[in-house]
């Protein structure tokens, strides 16, 4: 006979309370709320939230809906550059004065109407501050001395912006659609300056903008809450709440969107999307992206240094191979410098797998066989396996590699000292304008050590090219429109084909999204990617 | 009053007594013991955190930097200057409460592990106390039945909880548990339409929910809890039983064990009153190492659910150079191993007589 003694009483009570929450279904199932769009993303690369600093992948996409920028590429059409707080741009005939009228009747969220102070506030607090991204600026011959005089506001809706470089006006106002073109609220960012830091100590975790999201809540590794902004000039976002949480396992995060736990990942794996094919409630969406991988080899190294040898290498790369298989639906071949999609792309791929080829201009440049080189690459997918099918084939034509996998910490270091031999790394444009990779990957005006020009490709690779520096500085001044895209595909081409690097593949992002999410828009740049249109049917 | 009672008195209050030299000794070895791990840790990491090839200021600037603003940072981190003395400022600094600014998340590093810590404690604290309430009869009841059908049982769980990847097992515990089954919600310390509605006070999630009253979201974090905490009391509790069986064997095989039963003592009484007791200096031991190496923080366990804990924080700050992030987070986890090591050390004197001295 069962003898229930108070001992089984407490145990069964303390079972039971154990197991009440995995009793309740709605902890298990929950929907995401009709007025909030979860995302489930990796966002363990956000360092800051000041748009005079930020230059990392997922920054740049949240301050993109945070603020609005004085130029902007807007999501009803990605192609043409418009303005943001700016109603118009007047270009001065010699190119070198910009004055823009700024929109009327805007404000921040704090309330503060946005005036062209705040404007003049913003670029010159990225020259002040002189964070990461101030090369984009600096390269208009502003800096700390002449900046107050370069860039000023000289009534309440007009801002004059004074160029002092041979740079085309049409670049300086692409590169306005940059982060750092970001309007800030001057009066809120001042009042919490501490030690004249220009309130970038408070502004790194908060925000002071005008767009149609404001930062509500960042807890690093955690989560970013934004919250609509109902007073946007292009009306208030549909949805309320935007939550980015910090999801870094990307298995996890198929099982979110899969369970409706997430409305919409973005880290999947190709098997994982090909997983989700079966799943009538999950949709994927491909975004081409801007996003580059290339090889490159190091010119100061006597065999590499080869013209020949360079060329051999864009003959041993399997492009097809690798995008038909283990980079399928995530990556396109693509050749040159600068994105497919974009104004100015050169779109030809006249290179394919040819070992043949490879051997040939090899023994052209007097290879005899026995090289042993390195290829330093990223210690992630797909960076490995691209060095693994390169030095497959490297083997064949008797050149032994040895790959180095490491933490971009460790790399990056070793890439600007110039000590890489082969390296196989990844590049965005910090801005939509063909400059902004024509100035990494063609120019290199000073080849020495003591130069130390460690942001441009071309001088980590210790190539230097006269010609290929005069066209870079041609096409960045040109002022007309047709023919600066000549000049950029006549680059692209060059460089193509005598440069130390071998483009190899464009990204394509791949987001899975609740077949009840719609307007989701992601263009061709890290940061042009929009909530604002979102909806939930 | 006698010389009995003097000496008893006497000895009294050399028990008792703050003042008392054994009182003062133990201070002073506590006030050592702190010393020397907070000096160790700090100089091991920080020299270790200097020596890497991971770049610091790569990690603040990016790799795009201008050389210029590569060299603004530089010197702004004080790398300039001979490491003696950039250990010197760092532990100055410390002293005061300071343990400098992580690059990740932009915040002081001492506020980042308020914010991170308790959510390791929450988690290592549930799988230790399961750890011990299930691993601990296993064990026993493996001992005095070895060789029996649970015996191997037990020593197959131990083997399976000791050697199974708990990276794999937490995704097929989501899989099963929340995936398939929907008993349990998937990653995450809680829900995030919940976030910020409980005011961080002890930042225990649990506890602040229950406090405020916020009965929902208390039942929402207890139900997120589950299946982290399950795998690292599996691993827990598969160490916790094995060490047990160990030790109780040992001590059944003893004389006194053998004097008891010919006593007619009942099995309960020889099992949990004698030998259970002799084991019990040994199993704090590994209770407490367990609960230790919980507190360092999973990083696997973390990662797989998106659990916001110091194992993931020092993990992420280590591979993006934020040495400040990296040496705070060490020295809470040294601290943890000495205040546990002197928890383990009070409770030996309270089970054992002899530790008493």
């Amino acid at each position: 006979m069962l003898k229930i003694t108070r001992r089984h009483l407490l145990a069964t009570s303390l079972a039971l309370a154990l197991a009440a929450p995995a009793m309740d279904a709605n902890l298990a199932s929950a929907e995401t709320p009709p007025d909030m769009l979860v995302m489930a993303k990796n966002i363990g690369d956000i360092i800051t939230m000041d748009p005079a600093e930020v230059f990392e992948f997922t920054a740049g996409e949240v301050i993109a809906n945070v603020y609005d920028r004085v130029m902007m590429f807007e999501l009803e059409d990605l192609t043409t550059l418009v303005g943001g707080v700016t109603e118009n741009a007047d270009i001065s005939e010699d190119g070198k004065t910009i004055t823009l009228k700024i929109r009327s009747g805007q404000t921040f969220h704090s309330g503060n109407p946005l005036r062209a102070e705040d404007v003049a506030f913003s670029l010159q607090r990225v020259i002040k501050l002189n964070k990461t991204p101030v090369f984009i600026f600096t390269q208009f011959g502003w800096n700390l001395d002449n900046v107050d005089s370069m860039v000023v506001a000289t009534d309440e809706s007009t801002v004059k912006l004074t160029i002092d470089a041979e740079i085309s006006p049409g670049l300086v106002l692409n590169a306005l659609s940059a982060g750092v073109g970001s309007v800030v609220d001057k009066e809120l960012v001042l009042s919490h300056e501490v030690d004249s830091d220009l309130g970038y100590a408070w502004l790194r975790t908060n925000s002071a903008g005008s767009g149609p999201y404001q930062l509500k809540t960042y807890k690093a590794n955690e989560l970013v809450m934004l919250e609509s902004n109902p007073n946007y000039r292009h009306g208030a976002p549909a949805i309320k709440r935007v939550i980015l949480r910090h999801v870094p396992e990307p298995s996890a995060q198929r099982l979110l969107i899969e369970k409706g736990d997430a409305d919409m990942v973005r880290n999947l794996t190709p098997d994982q999307i090909k997983g989700l094919a079966g799943n009538n409630d999950v949709t994927v969406n491909n975004y081409p992206k801007a996003g580059l991988i290339y090889l490159a080899s190091n010119d100061l190294h006597p065999f590499l240094s080869h013209p020949k040898v360079r060329e051999a290498l864009r003959y041993v790369i399997d492009y097809e191979g690798m995008a038909n298989s283990f980079l399928e639906g995530q990556y396109q071949i693509h050749q040159a410098f600068w994105p497919a999609g974009l104004w100015g792309a050169l779109e030809e791929k006249p290179f394919n797998f040819d070992m043949a080829k490879a051997m040939s201009l090899l023994t052209e440049a007097g290879y005899a066989g026995g090289e042993n080189l390195t290829i330093d690459t990223l210690n992630q997918s797909p960076f490995q396996e691209i060095a693994q099918v390169i030095q497959q084939n490297l083997s064949q034509l008797g050149i032994e590699t040895e790959i180095i996998l490491s933490e971009g910490k460790t790399l990056w270091p070793k890439y600007r000292a110039r000590k890489h031999e082969l390296i196989i790394a990844r590049w965005s444009p910090d801005y939509v304008d063909p400059h902004s990779n024509a100035d990494a990957f063609a120019d290199n005006p000073d080849n020495r050590a003591e130069a130390k020009l460690t942001g441009k490709l071309a001088w980590r690779t210790g190539w230097f090219d006269p010609d290929i520096n005069a066209i870079t500085a041609q096409a960045a001044r040109e002022l007309d429109l047709g023919q600066r895209e000549k000049l950029y595909k006549d680059l692209q081409r060059k460089v193509q084909r005598v440069g130390p690097f071998s483009i190899m593949f464009q990204h394509n992002e791949q987001v899975a999204l609740r077949n009840n999410i719609k307007g989701f828009v992601s263009g061709s740049n890290f940061d042009l990617v929009f909530y604002r249109t979102v909806t939930k049917e | 009053m006698s010389d009995e009672a003097k000496s008893e008195e006497m000895g009294r209050s050399r028990r008792f007594s703050p003042f008392s030299s054994r009182a003062l000794k133990r201070i002073g070895n506590f006030l050592f013991t702190v010393s020397l791990t907070f000096i160790g840790l700090t100089a091991i990491t920080f020299i270790i955190g200097r020596v890497m090839p991971a770049d610091p200021v790569l990690a603040i600037v990016g790799d795009r930097a201008p050389q210029e603003v590569y060299d603004a940072t530089w010197l702004a981190l004080g790398l300039d200057k001979p490491l003696l003395q950039q250990y010197g400022i760092y532990i100055w600094n410390t002293l005061q409460g300071d343990l400098g600014t992580s690059i990740m998340t932009a915040r002081p590093v001492l506020q980042d592990l308020i914010h991170f810590f308790p959510a390791t404690l929450e988690l290592a604290t549930v799988a230790t106390l399961a750890g011990i309430f299930i691993g601990v009869p296993m064990g026993v009841f493996a001992a005095v039945h070895q060789g029996s059908l649970g015996d191997h049982i037990v020593r197959i769980i131990g083997l399976f909880g000791y050697s199974v990847p708990i990276f794999w097992l937490g995704m097929v515990a989501l899989l099963v548990f929340y995936a398939k089954l929907s008993w349990l919600p998937g990653p995450g310390r809680i829900e995030v339409y919940y976030d910020g509605i409980v005011e961080p006070v002890t930042r225990f999630i649990l506890l602040d929910a229950a406090l405020q009253g916020e009965w929902e979201i208390f039942k929402n974090a207890l139900a997120h809890l589950v299946l982290p905490a399950s795998m690292l009391a599996t691993f827990a509790l598969a160490y916790i039983a094995r060490m047990t069986r160990s030790f109780m064997l040992d001590q059944l095989n003893q004389e006194y064990v053998l004097t008891a039963r010919v006593k007619g003592l009942s099995e309960f009484s020889v099992i949990w009153r004698h030998a259970f007791r002799n084991v019990l200096v040994q199993l704090i031991t590994i209770i407490g190492l367990t609960y230790a190496s919980l507190l360092e923080g999973s990083v696997l366990t973390e990662t797989v659910f998106a659990w916001p804990g110091i194992g993931q924080y020092i993990t992420n700050s280590l591979f993006n150079a934020d040495m400040n992030a990296v040496i705070g987070g060490t020295i809470v986890v040294g601290f943890c191993f000495v205040g546990i090591n002197m928890l383990s050390d009070a409770l030996y004197r309270f089970v054992d007589p002899r530790a008493r001295g």
